[in-house]
């Protein structure tokens, strides 16, 4: 039917095509971790005298803790010296985007996420994190007439200090776990979100993170507040090139919704993934976690993983004020040797709280994929409800699905459904297809996201279209 | 035209078709009639190219082409449409979403333009019409929840709009009230043409009250023992097929 045949290596290109990289003079601090790195990462970013102590402080409670052990996943010891904790393009940070050095907007440009006001997806507003730093954020006018504040959170410690220092480590302290440690220790930068009070955000918010440099790691860190009756959606999405080693990113998100504020998370994740044989890949651990702190607050997580080869993530919800309404909404793709241990936890804590749990776990090829959730009512938490479904579908005989609810109740008026799944793309079912026409990976693809149906519409358009692809592009050759 | 020559093809290590000859003339139907075991479905499955069918002997053209080399996606471009004996449940996959996927894979192969979502819908509601089915099943997922007779129709469904050259309908009079027997039928019917020629395979008369063939023919025991006018069926259903195979 077609006469072009794909050479070998645009075959290989198009199974993950953002793996290129970019050329360009960087900044880079020495190679390892110490309390010195920590003291030149807040020099250079000239910060006030509260967040270097406040940093001192995780990485004094990063070296007494240990790398957590309990997730599903293998992979060899981590060298935390053998990393680059701050790698950053060398030249001054821009102050518009006519200064964004071309080599970074033709990036940006090739991952399909114009910084061009005017190519950008209309109603989209991007901030573009590169290895350390943020390297431009569109629409900032247009937001600033709305009286939302979105900006590298290096530039809001300087711009709006009493926010930062209120609301950062309010929800994932310091000490919270090993990787929230190493994160609140060298974070470099990642973006800082401010909806006042009866705002609703008049555009999506999105970054878009993108690893480069060579053995470094990425530690991001995001911060947004939704005042009451705030509404702000907001989406990440993150590439890297493809690389042999294992590039590391640790990063923390942290959310607060105060009194009937809404904030909307969508993650479409699509860090290199390692190759066939399970070389290279990302390292993602990362903690995320949003604060329902006022009433009839609500926080909505819904994440598509496809990339990393590994991951270790379990975007959570607090939910404090009364009626308060927690949602995770997951599609984890793992294929080849590719490892994913996520899930979420809901806490509740106040009256009538609410929680929403829908996990769609795919495994492939010689892969392994942990559901790892739990539910905790409080004993004030009367009148709680949580519905957990978990789903898992396998394709192959060598990977592994893995399903690890924990739910613990300690309020008799309270209500927990959990239900589980495991089913198999069967022979039939492909067969099925095959014969009205699709091709087998066609097939695949449509019998996938019929199974994360559920999930996938719970991100914004443009997103559900681009994850609808990618879960096809993921699982290439996973069948037959 | 379809030729079936000298076709032997086996499960393992279980020889099912043992030789089988049988020409389809373009526009002519052809009933294939025989007891459990006889081979029946296996054909069906071969001539449609699932895995697990090994073809040890023979081949089958279609208009001159081999179509035992093809994929069963090629095979389904090239105009083959297999309906179901038992169709299968695709959870999460809207029947609308499905239709239009296989109906563009077929006419781009085909070299025919892509159908957008209003020129589907229009000629899917068209289809749907003529069956005398409700519209809703285009909004429900592939065949999930579905009672035995409305799977059935949905496989009608897709063969009108797949437009097929060669049909092979594998039982799909099992389970079928009277009703539903009728609407499968006419789903045929409404295809006969010139250009258009089908294999119905069956175990009783019945569905052919309704499909009337211009040939039957009886396979037992992987062979195509005897072939004969319509009126083949009526002996069969009146003695049986020991009577046939004895013969």
């Amino acid at each position: 039917m077609s006469d072009t045949q794909l050479t070998p290596e645009e075959l290989a290109g198009q199974k993950y095509k953002y793996g290129f990289t970019t050329d360009i003079a960087m900044e880079e601090f020495p190679k390892g971790m110490s309390e010195e790195i920590v003291r030149l990462i807040s020099a250079k970013k000239q910060e006030p005298e509260w967040l270097l102590e406040w940093r001192l402080k995780a990485y004094r409670l990063w070296c007494e803790s240990v790398e957590p052990a309990w997730a599903h996943i293998h992979h060899p010891p981590i060298d935390y010296q053998d990393y680059y904790y701050y790698a950053a393009p060398a030249k001054a940070a821009p102050k518009s985007l006519d200064e964004v050095d071309p080599e970074l907007l033709k990036t940006y440009e090739k991952l399909g996420i114009p910084l061009n006001e005017r190519a950008a997806l209309a109603g989209v507003a991007v901030d573009a994190v590169f290895d350390s730093v943020s390297v431009a954020t569109t629409f900032r006018e247009t937001l600033a007439k709305a009286g939302v504040i979105f900006c590298p959170i290096s530039e809001a410690v300087r711009e709006y200090p009493e926010l930062v220092k209120k609301y950062l480590g309010s929800v994932v302290p310091q000490g919270d776990n090993y990787f929230a440690a190493l994160n609140s220790a060298v974070f470099s930068d990642g973006s800082f979100v401010y909806i006042p009070k009866g705002v609703r955000c008049p555009m999506e918010l999105s970054t878009y993170f993108r690893i480069n440099a060579r053995n470094t790691g990425q530690f991001e860190r995001t911060l947004i507040i939704a005042d009451e009756g705030a509404y702000v959606s907001y989406l990440e999405g993150c590439t890297a090139p493809q690389r042999d080693e294992n590039q590391l990113h640790a990063a923390v998100v942290e959310l607060v919704a105060m009194n009937d504020a809404t904030i909307k998370y969508s993650t479409v994740q699509n860090w290199y993934p390692g190759d066939a044989d399970g070389r290279g890949g990302i390292y993602n651990f990362v903690t995320k976690r949003g604060a329902c702190r006022g009433r009839n607050s609500k926080i909505s997580w819904t994440q598509v993983e496809t990339g990393s080869a590994i991951t270790w993530k379990y975007p959570s919800c607090i939910l404090q004020g009364e009626n308060s309404v927690g949602e995770f909404y997951s599609v984890a793709v793992t294929n080849h040797h590719q490892q994913a241990d996520t899930g979420t936890k809901m806490i509740h804590i106040g009256k009538n709280t609410r929680s929403t749990i829908i996990s769609k776990g795919i495994s492939a090829g010689k892969s392994n994929n942990t559901y790892r959730g739990l539910v905790r009512i409080l004993p004030a938490a009367s009148g709680a409800r949580n519905f957990t479904q978990c789903d898992s579908l396998l394709i192959g005989e060598e990977c592994g699905a893995h399903t690890v609810p924990y739910i613990e109740n300690r309020n008799l008026s309270a209500k927990v459904e959990h239900e589980a799944t495991t089913s198999k793309i069967a022979e039939d079912q492909l067969f099925y297809c095959r014969s009205r026409g699709l091709s087998q990976e066609d097939a695949v693809g449509l019998i996938v996201n019929g199974f994360c149906k559920d999930v996938l519409k719970e991100l914004p358009m443009e997103f559900a279209v681009e994850a609808q692809k990618l879960l096809s592009v993921s699982l290439e050759g996973s069948v037959g | 035209m379809l030729e079936i020559k000298n076709l032997h093809a086996r499960i393992g290590d279980k020889e099912i078709l043992k030789g089988i000859n049988l020409t389809v003339p373009t526009g002519e139907v052809h009933a294939i009639m025989g007891p459990n075991g006889a081979g029946k479905s296996t054909l069906s499955y071969v001539l449609s190219g699932r895995d697990g069918y090994e073809v040890t002997y023979g081949e089958v053209l279609y208009n001159g082409v081999n179509i035992l080399e093809l994929a069963p996606e090629d095979r389904a471009a090239a105009g083959i449409f297999l309906a179901f004996q038992y169709p299968v449940e695709l959870p999460g996959v809207g029947n609308a979403n499905f239709l239009r996927t296989a109906l563009n894979a077929v006419r781009r192969k085909r070299g025919e333009p892509e159908l957008d979502a209003v020129a589907f819908l229009k000629s899917a509601r068209a289809a749907i019409k003529s069956l005398q089915m409700n519209e809703d099943f285009l909004k429900r997922n592939v065949n999930v929840g579905f009672s035995g007779g409305e799977k059935k129709r949905n496989e009608m469904l897709q063969m009108a709009l797949l437009k097929p050259g060669l049909a092979i309908l594998d039982e799909t009079d099992s389970g079928l009230d009277i009703d539903a027997l009728r609407i499968v039928s006419e789903g045929v019917n409404a295809l006969r043409s010139p250009s258009f020629s089908a294999l119905v395979i069956t175990h009783y008369q019945r569905l052919l009250d309704h499909i009337v063939p211009d040939v039957v023919h009886v396979l037992a025991g992987g062979r195509i023992v005897r072939s004969g006018p319509k009126e083949l069926a009526l002996e069969l259903e009146a003695r049986g097929y020991a009577g046939v195979e004895a013969a």
